[in-house]
């Protein structure tokens, strides 16, 4: 790996500011849920946030992103408004889609947020097309699908990567592996010692990453989403990290190994961040205050703007089912 | 293949009488001429793996390059992420699933996504793709290579179904279908790749959701499509020498099916019957069936018939096969005893 890939400063301080946002986010969202104030079916990605904070450093506007019902922090990282993204968790006319996709279906073609998908798997073969339809206009924009470790056990994911790798289309594969399947436990239900040896079967580069490691995390982003920009094809990577909740918000997770939870609770990879840019430099603790003050204030302003929003009027119900034909 | 799959010709030319194959190949063939947005993949698509099994998209590969009629691997769900993915920005793809019963691999895809995503993002995104895909009885292909499942299709909110029974609207349905913003699912049927037909206008548009009178008549009205309709046309006979005069109403796009034309036609003759080549229970048969039956209530003067195939698997040992799909005699018996 080239040294000179970074991250530098100013670039360790962006995936900051978009771990702290994903983080309070989903503190937020666990509020609003336990207070009653939002009914939703809400997936925490609590514990992942330097995932995607990482990866988004060196993607643009232009990217595109097909993510999966766990993926608020991915989209939040590529730049999903927070007002949007609050009316739509609400079911308000001024959400992204109206109110009518909710947290599992949120899309934001503007930000390259182009799918969100509740099905396992299932964000492989459309992030293809993506890349494909880069591949066709020459646009040199990137396609990411990101998925969990249990996708990487479903047929899609196969059928994907092959396909990808023959079309050499300039893809990521992100496997978020935080571990469990929904409630099972990884070496239960995958035989491969590492997901990211899977590549070797589609003569892909497949690489095994810290994904609670910024700097980890931000080179291997990088190197994949430059090979996908340079016409090298796609690559698979397996982020390792770990879901700090139960598969949806409200189950007990009785069935996650406690010490192991605690130990990586403990090892939350955002204070860590946090701690580090104080420790080189690159940021006192009064501005990281100022960023994290910042984020509280416009969620703020983002749940009460979603709760003032309209309810959609039951027109919608079947508006949007078709277009108007040409 | 004919000539004119591959000469240029002027745009109101009329198409000489060509096969079905030949007005699909054709229709795509202008649409990518028309566009370059519109792309092609399936598997064996392009010429060197012959232009599909059948040869439809034989030609086009030599035409426009294998960048737009791109061969697959023997993936469905893959075909049809890749076709979703592309038309959310901008590009047109006709995507062949080979046989209808390989659809079943790409419901996740054609279901929970295809159809779904312009409604579930609120209309910021929509997806105009083409599923082509044959099916059909009558070349002894068993329980897994010929089944008619449009109904799933047409229950689920976001696709259109359409079906052709002959060249002139096989050319003009693909034409509509791929002018048009949501997915579509064209159903092509394998034996009747190669009946030929009238002949037609070059660039000819057959809008989806309408209907067409295949016949006029005043006793009972026969609501098909695929190839069963030409089973209807082929019952006429002996429907009139039996003193029946039927007409016959091909629906063409089976979602949004055409109630204005189907009504109005029953309406007159007092009498419906709708014939497919799908199992007949839970059939399109029986949607067609409820709405007339409220709509008209008190205005027909007999029940409602469906006549569809029996509620099994399609047989391979062929007296069992012939047996299985409503043909030219089933239907004009049904329609003689309906006019008793």
């Amino acid at each position: 790996m080239a040294d000179n890939i970074g991250p530098d400063g100013e670039t360790l301080l962006g995936i900051y500011r978009r771990a702290a946002l994903l983080k309070a986010n989903d503190e937020r969202s666990r509020k609003v849920i336990t207070t009653g104030r939002l009914v939703m079916p809400y997936y925490s990605y609590r514990g992942q946030e330097i995932i995607p904070s990482a990866l988004c450093a060196s993607l643009t506007d232009d990217d595109y992103l097909v993510t999966i019902y766990r993926g608020i922090h991915d989209m939040l990282a590529k730049g999903m408004p927070l007002n949007d993204l609050w009316a739509e968790i609400a079911g308000r006319v001024d959400g992204t889609c109206k109110g009518k996709g909710g947290p599992m279906h949120l899309t934001y073609p503007k930000k390259g947020i182009m799918v969100t998908t509740g099905i396992v798997g299932s964000s492989m073969p459309i992030a293809n097309g993506l890349a494909w339809g880069s591949q066709l206009s020459g646009n040199n924009r990137v396609a990411v699908a990101t998925f969990g470790d249990g996708a990487s056990n479903i047929g899609a994911f196969h059928e994907s990567l092959n396909m990808a790798a023959v079309w050499k289309l300039p893809v990521i594969f992100l496997c978020q592996n935080n571990l469990y399947g929904e409630h099972t436990a990884y070496e239960k239900a995958t035989s491969a010692k590492q997901i990211a040896d899977r590549a070797a079967g589609y003569s892909i580069p497949g690489v095994r990453v810290d994904g609670n490691d910024p700097v980890e995390m931000y080179r291997m982003a990088r190197e994949a989403i430059d090979r996908a920009r340079a016409g090298e094809g796609p690559t698979l990577i397996e982020a390792m990290t770990f879901r700090f909740h139960g598969h949806v918000f409200g189950d007990a997770d009785g069935y996650m190994d406690k010490a192991q939870k605690a130990a990586a609770m403990e090892a939350d990879p955002v204070p860590r961040l946090r701690r580090k840019l104080i420790d080189e430099g690159i940021a006192t603790e009064e501005q990281l205050a100022q960023i994290e003050a910042d984020i509280e204030e416009s969620i703020d302003a983002a749940v009460e703007f979603a709760l003032a929003s309209p309810l959609p009027e039951l027109s919608e119900l079947t508006t949007d089912v078709y277009g108007e034909a040409a | 293949m004919s000539d004119t799959l591959t000469s240029e010709k002027p745009a109101a030319a009329k198409v000489a009488q060509v096969t079905m194959l030949q007005a699909i190949n054709q229709a795509i063939a202008d649409a990518m001429e028309a566009d370059e947005h519109v792309v092609v993949l399936g598997e064996d698509v392009a010429d060197p793996e012959e232009g599909g099994v059948v040869g439809v998209t034989k030609g086009l590969s030599g035409r426009f390059g294998e960048k737009r009629v791109r061969s697959t691997p023997i993936a469905e769900q893959a075909i049809i992420g890749a076709a979703i993915g592309a038309s959310l920005v901008g590009y047109k793809p006709v995507a062949e699933i080979m046989l209808m019963n390989f659809t079943t691999v790409a419901m996740d895809m054609i279901v929970n996504h295809a159809a779904k995503l312009r409604f579930m993002s609120g209309g910021q995104t929509h997806v105009p793709i083409v599923i082509r895909t044959m099916t059909g009885t009558g070349f002894s292909s068993g329980g897994q290579h010929c089944d008619y499942l449009e109904a799933w299709f047409a229950h689920t909110a976001g696709m259109k179904v359409v079906a052709p029974s002959n060249p002139a609207d096989a050319y003009g349905l693909m034409r509509a279908a791929i002018n048009d913003p949501d997915p579509v699912l064209y159903i092509e049927n394998m034996p009747s790749y190669w009946m030929k037909g009238d002949s037609f206008d070059a660039d000819h548009i057959v809008p989806l959701g309408k209907a067409a009178v295949a016949k006029e008549g005043g006793d009972v009205t026969i609501v098909s499509y695929s190839r069963t309709l030409n089973e209807a046309l082929g019952a006429v006979k002996a429907m009139e020498a039996a003193g029946v005069s039927a007409e016959i109403i091909d629906l063409r796009t089976i979602s949004p099916w055409d109630e204005d034309t189907v009504l109005a036609s029953a309406a007159k003759t007092g009498r419906l019957l709708i014939a497919h080549e799908a199992v007949e229970k839970h059939g399109m048969g029986a949607e067609i069936a409820a709405v007339a039956s409220t709509k008209l209530f008190g205005k027909l003067k007999a029940p409602v018939a469906r006549l569809g195939a029996p509620y099994a698997p399609v047989p391979f040992s062929k007296p069992l096969e012939d047996a299985f799909a409503p043909n030219a005699k089933r239907i004009a018996e049904a329609a003689i005893s309906l006019c008793k």
